[in-house]
């Protein structure tokens, strides 16, 4: 009955909540701006007017184009059924789901980006050119991230390792170790949902852009696909980062639902303000970036060792 | 049994390879060839003694073969080739002979300190033949026409021939043939590179072929 | 004498294979009946050779047989046993798909002159291949071994009329035969240490104790320079991007697999496998996959970017058997099934997808005529079917569910994550670090297929060939369906792949305890669910979107890229741009090269920028060593001066030492002058 229910639930969450948060990220940088901002609901807007529009395609692209986004965002929903939401297990949890995470979010990686290169401009081949080389650095944190888990956690499903610093079982290094852990995955989450410093959601131009300007040429309920699948995405990295920030459960199922609700709000305040806070990162420096991630989830792993 | 004639004949190959050294006459390194090697041809009978089927077969594939099919090969090409003389050797055609007696000299100290079955102690099989590869030797390496150091192989071969003689009895009969076909087809194979060479380079100095290395 | 009918059918597939060719020879250059027959007898040898394989993975018993050889102790044994039947399979399915594939592709009339020593060699390097698997003492196993290396050169060098054709054949000659003598030497040791050629488990012994690293070392430099594990890699790039496409197939495919196949069947030999074997292995198998993959992000050649991706995959395969040893030396059968699962599952995988990436790089070759990336572009339209089937091998091959590499690959990263959770010695703690590298070659291979995927298929034609460019004939397409087919089945369903697994890594395991079901160690239905569920939403999507379309027909305009009117196909990214960023952050492993523009004047004339990332391991090391040492060696040259009175004079003198050393001299001062 609970598992049903608690299915159900995170279903629901999972498809309805990522425009939310993503407004409460715009309202974040417009608010610290001094202005108004967009409401918090504008996503949802967007969304429905995209879906109801017209698709306009090139001449140049293939099947390639249509199906990008579309797979982006199937891998990227199938994905969520694997991760847990706060103190809840996973709808799907088995060993080795943590690699089928991992590569689902790659295969949305691999059309979105041949999508922009099947339209033949230039600067959508600069978004997916900069998108690839970035992951394959934020692969590794990733993973290095995972490696620590497994080792804490003793198990090799993203549920149980997810849950283990809520045990509170760990002290000193082991507890540093997640610390860092949870400082990498932040910058993960930065990197992959293309957010300042990595990436500059709002300008358009080439120099700055990586994932805005491989979806340039995608329209309607194209488009919309793109921008929901970001949403979701960026639902999933918040909702791992969580189990770092706030690894306690009350044990009533309301109140952690609603815990859960608060800390992915509390998470797009943060992303909003590193975002109003920093400049974005010339280029050249997002790799190092990325490698002191990785370097970090070394050190903790060094530590579980100890 | 036949010893004193076999010796004999040992004798006159080792001169016939002085005469190999000396003459600069390619005919007549052509038929000298020949003469040794209808000589060679009759040896086994003489020192086994026995005229069986093996040995006499042997005999006259040898005398054939030797005396009158390769050097005619060889007089062919001599005269496509219309050269006479052999040009000044290396080092000479008289330190040639002296290198070649000095060399027969010590083929004899030197079988004669070799561990030989009794009953070919006084023979001078081993001491005619380590003289007669020394000749081939010389022949291939002091001179410079094609066809003289065919020659010179076909002394060789004849030297190695001549040490076969010891182990007659041991040697099957394919192995001789084989030995056989091998200079046959050696010297096949020579006479027609002679005829490239002489249509390549229009002469026939082998010392010409070293513009060939890379 | 017990019944061997699955060994007495892959005998008769391997006469069968290796006389394919032997009829053209005899009908001339002008028939085209010889292809035909060619391809029938292939076809047909292999049928029945994988036939023989397949039942042996499912349950036949191991059959052996001895051939009389030249000499009374050397017979030739051989022994068709699971381990060598799950090597059989993909042996016999390449040969089949590239013999089809090469009926078009090389056909008779349009190649005169070399297409019947190809198809000659072909049938012989299928049959070697095969010789070489079945084959159960070190003597047939080193004849296979040597007919596979010549007929593998004889291919590679079908086009020897091109100079770079040439240097590849050359260089692979001298890789090949180092790594025989490599195998001599260990065959021979073999011989010394337990007294037999024949492949049978060494016990345990003194003598052995000390005799097993080097044993090891032989082995990995054998088989290693046949693998393509870095350093010893560097023949490959060359010699699988300038032969034939068909043949690389087969030299990716299959040939590499050879060398794993030697160390599988060595370690089944060895009593133990020496002490931080596994760990090395996987640092080997974890270099090679990195290194392969930054490499192949630096190449414009379509070809030479596929072998530098075998040089990847042949790193995760060794960082699988690495990860078996590791369980063999820590007593864990899990570890051991699922290391050796993984590297064998492998093997199968990367043979299909790679053969299959070799086959549709051949026909956009063949039909664009040009192997450059950057001169392709917008091949997805004219050659919609190629493109299709490239994309599922280039999904594959970046190890994304649902196809089949991601099965492999997971229970590589399975086993990792185990040693990781299970152990607590020490000793392997360093072993997880692999998973982190493998998911960054993961990624890094996504980047390098999005490029070569995305700039020959997608976007303009960038270059005149690419504007002509057709269709591949259907024979060709059906040869790649023919790859293609089971990525996707085994893919889908992994599941039906494990028992032949369980089955090979039962043979292979030397512990005392069982080694668990893979059904067991990985839970392959909601791996299974979760991929019929990411092909069937996706497929719903399309559907509906394309009945939305039907109805209101979306607009067709050029491509909007932030307003630009007029889009030309220079505009479009090219490869290497696309790579710029990986190879400039790699740069101190890549060195490229490059030639820049050097004009800078307001209105510069027509320049050329060219780049190019040199093999290291041949530019950097082996040709400075080549040159050291010729130079060294150069005195040497004095006495090769071409006169043939002087080579027969060293002869002379030669024999004249030697006799001198033999001559009796005291006894012969004795006799003469009575000392």
């Amino acid at each position: 009955m609970i598992d049903i229910a608690t299915t159900l639930i995170h279903i629901t969450v999972m498809l309805v909540m990522p425009p939310l948060l993503i407004g409460v990220i715009n309202k974040t940088k417009a608010w610290s701006a001094g202005r108004q901002g967009p409401p918090l609901l504008q996503l949802y807007y967007d969304l429905l007017r995209l879906f109801r529009k017209d698709m306009v395609l090139s001449r140049t692209t293939t099947w390639v184009f249509r199906a990008g986004p579309v797979i982006s965002v199937t891998a990227v929903l199938l994905a969520g059924l694997l991760a847990p939401f706060g103190a809840f297990d996973a709808p799907l949890a088995f060993d080795g789901d943590l690699v089928l995470f991992a590569y689902l979010m790659g295969l949305a990686r691999f059309f979105t980006a041949s999508a922009a290169l099947d339209t033949g401009s230039a600067f959508e081949g600069m978004g997916a050119a900069r998108e690839v080389s970035f992951a394959s650095l934020a692969e590794v944190a990733l993973f290095m991230a995972f490696v620590v888990l497994v080792r804490l956690s003793g198990s090799l499903s993203l549920t149980p390792m997810l849950h283990a610093p809520m045990t509170g079982a760990f002290h000193g290094l082991p507890a540093a170790a997640l610390l860092l852990v949870g400082v990498a995955l932040f910058v993960v989450l930065l990197a992959e949902n293309a957010r300042i410093p990595i990436d500059d959601p709002n300008t358009h131009l080439e120099l700055t852009m990586i994932h805005e300007v491989m979806v340039l040429d995608h329209s309607g309920p194209l488009f919309g696909l793109v921008l929901y699948g970001a949403a979701v995405k960026l639902l999933l990295f918040s909702a791992l980062l969580l189990h770092f920030a706030l690894p306690f459960t009350f044990g009533e199922p309301l109140l952690d639902w609603a815990l859960f609700a608060v800390g992915l709000l509390a998470v797009a305040v943060a992303v909003g303000v590193v975002e109003s806070a920093m400049a974005r990162l010339s280029l050249r420096h997002v790799p190092s970036l990325l490698i002191a991630a990785s370097v970090l989830c070394a050190f903790g792993f060094f530590f579980t060792l100890a | 049994m036949n010893f004193s004639a076999a010796n004999l004949l040992l004798v006159g190959i080792l001169l016939l390879n002085l005469f190999f050294l000396g003459t600069s006459r390619i005919r007549a390194l052509i038929q000298a060839a020949a003469l040794q090697g209808v000589v060679l041809g009759v040896m086994p009978l003489l020192i086994h003694g026995r005229v069986d089927w093996n040995t006499g077969l042997i005999a006259v594939a040898t005398i054939v073969l030797k005396g009158s099919v390769i050097p005619g090969m060889l007089r062919r090409a001599l005269r496509e080739a219309q050269i006479k003389r052999e040009v000044e050797p290396l080092i000479g055609l008289v330190p040639t002979m002296l290198l070649g007696a000095l060399g027969t000299l010590l083929s004899i100290a030197f079988a004669s300190g070799l561990p030989l079955a009794p009953e070919h102690q006084n023979l001078l099989v081993v001491p005619a033949s380590f003289s007669t590869v020394l000749t081939g030797f010389l022949l291939l390496t002091t001179r410079s026409k094609a066809i003289t150091q065919a020659i010179g192989y076909l002394v060789l071969e004849n030297g190695i021939f001549i040490f076969g003689l010891l182990l007659l009895e041991a040697m099957p009969f394919l192995v001789e043939l084989g030995v056989l076909l091998d200079l046959f087809v050696g010297i096949f194979v020579v006479s027609i590179i002679i005829h490239h060479i002489n249509r390549e380079f229009a002469s026939l100095d082998t010392r010409r072929l070293a513009s060939l290395k890379e | 004498m017990t019944p061997t009918i699955w060994l007495d059918l892959s005998v008769a597939a391997i006469v069968l294979t290796a006389s394919s060719g032997v009829p053209g020879l005899a009908l001339g250059r002008r028939s085209g009946a010889a292809q035909g027959l060619a391809s029938l007898l292939v076809i047909v040898g292999s049928l029945l050779g994988a036939l023989a394989a397949v039942a042996v993975l499912a349950g036949a018993a191991i059959e052996t047989r001895t051939l009389p050889g030249p000499l009374p102790e050397l017979s030739l044994h051989l022994r068709l046993d699971p381990l060598a039947a799950f090597f059989l399979v993909p042996v016999y399915l390449l040969g089949v798909a590239g013999t089809l594939y090469g009926t078009r592709y090389w056909k008779q009339a349009e190649h005169p002159e070399n297409g019947r020593g190809l198809r000659l060699c072909y049938g012989m390097l299928i049959a070697a291949l095969a010789g070489v698997v079945l084959a159960a003492d070190g003597f047939a196993f080193l004849m296979a071994w040597e007919l596979m290396a010549l007929s593998a050169f004889f291919l590679v060098t079908t086009e020897d009329d091109r100079a770079e054709v040439q240097q590849a054949g050359w260089v692979y000659l001298v890789a090949a035969h180092a790594g025989t003598l490599a195998l001599f030497a260990l065959f021979a040791l073999l011989w010394a240490v337990s007294g037999t050629l024949e492949f049978r488990p060494m016990t345990s012994s003194a003598g052995t104790q000390g005799a097993t690293s080097v044993l090891f070392l032989l082995a990995l430099l054998g088989f290693g320079l046949k693998a393509g594990i870095v350093p010893l890699h560097f023949w490959l790039p060359a010699a699988h991007a300038d032969a034939p496409s068909h043949v690389s197939a087969l030299l990716s495919g299959v040939l590499l697999k050879m060398g794993i196949y030697g160390l599988l069947r060595i370690f089944m030999l060895l009593p133990a496998p020496p002490p931080g074997v596994g760990m090395l292995m996987i640092g080997i198998g974890t270099v090679s996959a990195v290194y392969g993959v930054v490499f192949a992000l630096g190449q414009h050649d379509l070809k030479r970017l596929l072998a530098y991706h075998s040089i990847e995959n042949i790193g995760i395969i060794v960082m699988g058997l690495g990860l078996a040893l590791i369980g063999v030396s820590a007593q864990q059968p899990a570890w051991v099934a699922l290391g050796l699962a993984g590297c064998l599952l492998h093997v199968w995988n990367h043979a299909l997808f790679k053969a299959l990436l070799f086959l549709a790089a051949g026909s956009v070759i063949h039909s664009a005529g040009t192997r450059e990336i950057d001169r392709l572009g917008g091949l997805g339209k004219p050659m919609a079917r190629t493109a299709a089937l490239f994309a599922i091998g280039a999904v594959a091959i970046c190890g994304l569910p649902p196809l089949n590499g991601f099965a492999s690959e997971l229970l590589i990263y399975v086993g990792l994550f185990r040693v990781n959770a299970d152990g607590a010695s020490r000793l392997w703690s360093a072993a997880p670090l692999a998973a982190p590298l493998l998911a960054m070659a993961g990624a890094l291979a996504v980047a390098c297929f999005v490029k070569a995927y995305g700039t020959v298929f997608l976007g303009p034609h960038r270059s005149e060939s690419a504007a002509r460019a057709h269709e591949a004939p259907s024979s060709m397409l059906l040869a790649m369906l023919l790859l293609a087919l089971p990525c996707v089945a085994i893919g889908l369903l992994p599941a039906l792949a494990m028992p032949a697994l369980d089955r090979v890594v039962l043979d292979w395991i030397r512990l005392d305890s069982p080694p668990p079901a893979l059904s067991e160690l990985v839970p392959w239905m909601p791996i299974m669910g979760m991929n019929a569920a990411l092909v069937g939403s996706v497929l719903a999507v399309l559907l509906i979107l394309r009945s939305r379309s039907r109805r209101r027909v979306p607009a067709q305009t050029v491509t909007w890229d932030c307003g630009y009117v007029r889009p030309t196909a220079t505009m479009a990214y090219t490869a290497s741009s696309f790579a710029q960023l990986l190879v400039g952050l790699y740069g101190w492993l890549l060195r490229s090269r490059s030639r820049d523009a050097t004009r800078t004047e307001l209105f510069p004339p027509r320049q050329h920028f060219h780049t190019n990332v040199p093999e290291q391991v041949m530019d950097l090391v082996l040709a400075p060593l080549w040159v050291s040492f010729r130079r060294a060696l150069a005195p040497l040259r004095a006495l090769q001066h071409g006169r043939v009175q002087h080579y027969l004079m060293y002869v002379l003198l030669t024999l004249c030492t030697l006799l001198a050393l033999l001559f009796p001299i005291d006894e012969l001062l004795r006799r003469f002058l009575g000392w």
